[in-house]
């Protein structure tokens, strides 16, 4: 990796410590005849140099930040500060001090990288031979040497990412803010561009990274958790972890029993977060709080500490703030999914398959998108398919809902051939998309009524259903709400109780917490949970690692080739090196592809 | 220096915009595509004559006199005769909707007829669902039969018939009184309105979504360069539109072309300014392309194409939809081209209306600066 280039030597250093300062900055943007508060009285100091991760979930207010900083948006309320010029008033000051990377890295795609660059260099004022000198170092430290000539539109997500960055970085930038640079790159490209970044905060340039992903913020500097438009928590993340006092304990539990284990140690006292790992459960609970019932003691006595970890701090930040237990299923929904079970009492051998798909192949044109997958899923199984964007998992995805047809192999599910019955099929499965696919102007009774109509339930099973799906996903409240008013975790559960009203054998969720708070995800996964132990069958895809630890068996696919498929705790296993000893799933992944591939490829 | 508009980044902004144009069909596409598409379409299918009308003749008995009238009807080029014998059979059609109209000849006027060549009367019967053609139709066959009883009184010589007053007609500027050559300058201009408003809502709005115009606004970039940059790239293209617009018109649609070129090139360019304003100012409203359109075929081309007075006439319309159509530019435009095309360069109606094609590229683009915030509010 080339050093970083360091910021221009005419740049005085700024004059006080923070570079950008922010005081009790409000802002709000219409919808409807309402008014939605993006940011609410936010006040935050953000340091110079170094990296500060901006944490949120979605709708967090995180993307409206950085475009305040920007001088993009105009605040309603409070004062910004950057780089000691105050926002609206200084803004040509402040445009020539900062890079902006925002999301789907705003390249122009029918230019190639090197018009792109020059495009930036001039609107920056770069003379020719700055620029020359500029573009040679870039290309350079981004690794894009080799493609100045091919179009912006034809380079992977990894590499418009790193253009991104380098059209970002052209004018030597003092504050360089990246808006969700992470999403739709793959673990390796991710990785190469945090090294990047890393190198150019040694160098003296601030950073402000935002991410949806607390394993992100973690490594950062400092973070700045953001939730709701408000500050929930902000400082160096060891900090943030120490004075939430958790300790962690990785505990071993037997595979068919971890999610019962698990719902029953997040409803103990003193337990604060129970999640899958694996063939274990991670513990945490209060560093002070003794933990007193006896079969907890026992659980512990058989585990061992692990380092806590920045989701810690922030889920025992998010669970002081809900009232008690408010939010986590342990004390709502939890009894409701397993009584009314959507499959119970038709439940099957174990060992059938209920996916199967063989020698799976789809090509579009000359690109083969899917190349030769065979996998089976076992009934009452969580199947993970895991990769970045464009390694195949939507097409196989589709394939298996019958949407698509495949060129060549078979997929069977719930024993039928989908080359041939694909309605019937579809009558089994139930799908939830990544994006929340119902009907925004309608309440979400009348979404429910539609779909119920639409998989031809009739009334007296729609009422039935209704009652089934309000109980279970804790609907009773928001019945009649229209759906665009519902918070991202509301409309969740909404589309799952859509996908399951009619009673699927087969739930598949096209990357289902993308972008949600970790109660949500915790809360969405323990739902997920109960409907397997009545039988249901879920097939997940996701690009987000720790997602896929709530797998059984997971199949990681890059670029149309399946290259492993094991339980998440076998994959970690096998990647466990002596500098690596407890490799995350992020960490096998890159080690698996990396295996499977030439060093020269990976590039391209 | 100049912190709005500095040249190297207008450059900067105006390479871009070309090698765009250069890669990316959908300009091209609205610029050449769209502007041959739609004349092709209109240009023939929105002829006002009606020629070759079938028109049923109904004939009770059959003379020498009788002949030759229907033989008159059989030569006229605007309409194609159809015997019928009896009235019923006429009606029948009609009602089957195979003619638009028939004449009656009774057995009685026949009788009469054979005697001396009076006026007598004759029955006549227009399909009235489409009234315009209807009484084109009833002209024409009226027409046909003032004709013949000229003919027929001149090659026998004789004096009984009344002549009457004798009407010349003359049709200036138009004398086939072909709609064609009149439509289609009028159309050129509602064609242009589209064009020029589509290319730039289309192309801005395609920048957000992209979400390259967020990457343009935290760049140094002023908005007045950004606006310029849009305005001048889709000018040119604009302007090759209306050229090919023209050419079209002259060599397909035989339009005569009276005025000078360089005077359709600056009236031309004045609208096109509007046009490419009111297409960036669109853009301010509409960030997703489908609504660009949208807003661009309702504020555009529809009242252009009906309040520009090249479908209906003003003069004609209420007092309020009248006062309407002064701010539609197209109605400037439309009366620039007919003069052009049909008339040349007449001063007097030339100069008011560019000055007013004029007024509204000014305004429009004021507007518009106006609108285009450096920021991603709105």
């Amino acid at each position: 990796m080339a050093s970083a280039p360091a910021p221009a030597p005419a740049d005085p250093p700024p004059q006080s410590a923070s570079a950008v300062r922010i005081r009790a900055l409000s802002k709000s943007f219409p919808r409807g005849r309402q008014r939605v508060t993006a940011l609410d009285q936010l006040s935050l100091d953000i340091a110079a140099g170094g990296i500060t991760g901006l944490v949120g979930p979605d709708g967090a207010g995180k993307t409206t930040l950085l475009r305040l900083i920007a001088g993009l948006l105009v605040a309603e309320s409070g004062s910004i500060t950057v780089l000691g010029h105050d926002v609206p008033q200084a803004i040509e000051e402040i445009r020539t001090g900062i890079g902006y990377m925002p999301q789907r890295f705003g390249l122009y795609e029918d230019l190639t990288v090197a018009e792109n660059l020059r495009l930036f260099g001039d609107l920056h004022g770069l003379d020719p031979a700055q620029f020359a000198k500029r573009q040679a170092e870039l290309m350079h430290f981004t690794g894009l040497a080799d493609f100045t000539a091919r179009l912006a539109g034809n380079l992977s997500g990894g590499m418009k990412q790193k253009l991104g960055l380098a059209c970002a970085l052209l004018p030597h930038p003092r504050l360089l803010l990246l808006d969700e640079p992470s999403v739709g790159v793959d673990p390796i490209s991710r990785r190469e561009l945090w090294q990047l970044v890393r190198d150019l905060a040694g160098a003296g340039t601030t950073v402000i990274w935002s991410t949806a992903y607390l394993d992100e913020a973690e490594k950062c500097d400092d973070v700045v958790v953001l939730q709701d438009g408000r500050l929930l928590a902000s400082g160096k993340p060891s900090r943030l972890i120490e004075e939430a006092a958790t300790k962690a304990f990785l505990v071993p539990v037997a595979p068919q029993q971890r999610r019962q284990r698990q719902r029953a140690l997040l409803a103990a006292p003193g337990i604060r977060d129970a999640t899958l790992l694996g063939s274990h459960l991670r513990l945490v609970f209060s560093d002070g709080q003794p933990v007193t019932a006896d079969n907890i003691v026992a659980e512990l006595a058989a585990g061992r500490p692990t380092p806590p970890r920045l989701e810690d701090a922030v889920v025992t930040l998010l669970r002081r703030q809900v009232p008690a237990d408010g939010r986590l299923l342990n004390t709502t929904g939890a009894g409701n999914i397993g009584a009314v079970a959507p499959t119970a009492g038709k439940k099957p051998a174990a060992s059938e398959a209920v996916i199967a798909v063989d020698h799976l192949t789809k090509r579009f044109g000359s690109f083969t998108a899917v190349d030769d997958v065979s996998f089976a899923v076992k009934r009452g199984e969580v199947f993970g398919l895991l990769g970045p964007n464009g390694a195949g998992k939507s097409t196989t995805f589709r394939i298996l809902c019958g949407l698509l047809p495949a060129s060549s192999g078979s997929a069977t599910v719930a024993g039928i051939d989908l080359g041939r019955a694909r309605a019937d099929a579809r009558q089994r499965i139930g799908y939830m998309a990544q994006r929340f696919s119902l009907y925004g102007d309608l309440t979400c009774r009348e979404n429910l009524r539609f779909m119920a109509g639409s998989y031809g339930l009739d009334r007296r099973r729609f009422v039935r259903r209704l009652d089934w799906a309000v109980a279970a996903f804790d609907l009773g409240e928001i019945l009649d709400a229209v759906c665009n008013t519902l918070s991202l975790g509301h409309k969740q559960r909404l589309s799952l109780a859509a996908a399951t009203l009619h009673e699927p054998d087969l739930l598949f969720l096209d990357e289902p917490t993308s972008g949600v708070d970790p109660l949500a995800r915790r809360d969405f996964w323990l739902r997920i949970g109960l409907f397997v132990e009545s039988g249901m069958t879920i097939l997940v895809t996701s690009h987000f690692m720790d997602e896929a630890e709530n797998c059984d068996r997971i199949a990681i696919v890059n670029r149309g080739k399946l290259l492993a498929l094991d339980t998440p705790g076998q994959l970690r296993a096998g990647c466990a090196t002596a500098a690596l000893p407890e490799p995350s799933l992020d960490d096998a992944f890159v080690a698996i592809v990396r295996r499977s591939e030439p060093p020269a490829e990976q590039r391209s | 220096m100049n912190r709005l508009l500095r040249p190297r980044r207008l450059f900067a902004l105006l390479r871009k915009e070309f090698v765009q144009i250069l890669r990316d069909p959908s300009a091209i596409l609205i610029a050449f595509v769209m502007p041959v598409a739609l004349l092709l379409l209109n240009g023939y299918g929105l002829s006002l004559d009606a020629k070759n009308v079938d028109f049923g003749v109904v004939i009770e008995a059959q003379t020498p006199r009788t002949m030759s009238l229907y033989r008159a009807f059989v030569d006229t080029p605007y309409l194609a005769a159809r015997p019928y014998y009896t009235d019923s059979a006429a009606e029948a059609a009609l009602l089957r909707r195979e003619i638009k109209g028939y004449i009656v000849v009774r057995a009685e006027t026949i009788r009469n007829l054979a005697n001396e060549l009076k006026p007598q009367p004759y029955l006549i019967v227009v399909d009235g669902v489409d009234a315009n053609t209807a009484r084109i139709v009833e002209g024409y066959a009226v027409g046909v039969l003032g004709g013949w009883y000229q003919r027929e009184a001149t090659s026998n010589s004789l004096s009984n018939l009344a002549p009457g007053v004798q009407l010349e007609h003359r049709y200036w500027f138009n004398p086939e009184l072909r709609s064609t050559s009149f439509i289609v300058p009028g159309l050129i201009a509602v064609v242009m309105t589209l064009v020029g408003a589509l290319l730039t809502a289309m192309i801005v709005a395609r920048e957000w979504e992209r979400g390259t115009m967020e990457t343009l606004m935290a760049s140094p970039a002023s908005i007045l360069e950004i606006m310029l940059s849009k305005l001048l790239s889709n000018f040119v293209l604009g302007m090759m539109a209306m050229a090919v617009s023209v050419i079209l018109g002259l060599l397909l649609f035989q339009v005569p072309f009276r005025g000078s070129f360089l005077v359709l090139a600056l009236v031309s360019a004045l609208f096109l300014i509007s046009a490419l304003a009111l297409g960036l100012f669109i853009s301010t409203i509409a960030r997703n392309q489908f609504v660009a359109a949208q807003l661009t075929f309702i504020t555009t081309y529809m009242p252009a194409l009906m309040l520009s007075g090249l479908l209906f006439d003003i003069a004609s319309m209420p007092h309020w939809v009248q006062d309407l159509t002064h701010i539609v530019a197209a109605r400037y435009f439309v009366a620039c081209l007919q003069t052009l095309f049909l008339a040349g360069d007449v001063g007097a109606i030339l100069l008011p209306n560019a000055l007013i094609l004029f007024c509204f590229a000014v305004v429009f683009s004021l507007i518009t600066l106006r609108r285009m915030t450096r920021n991603l509010e709105g």
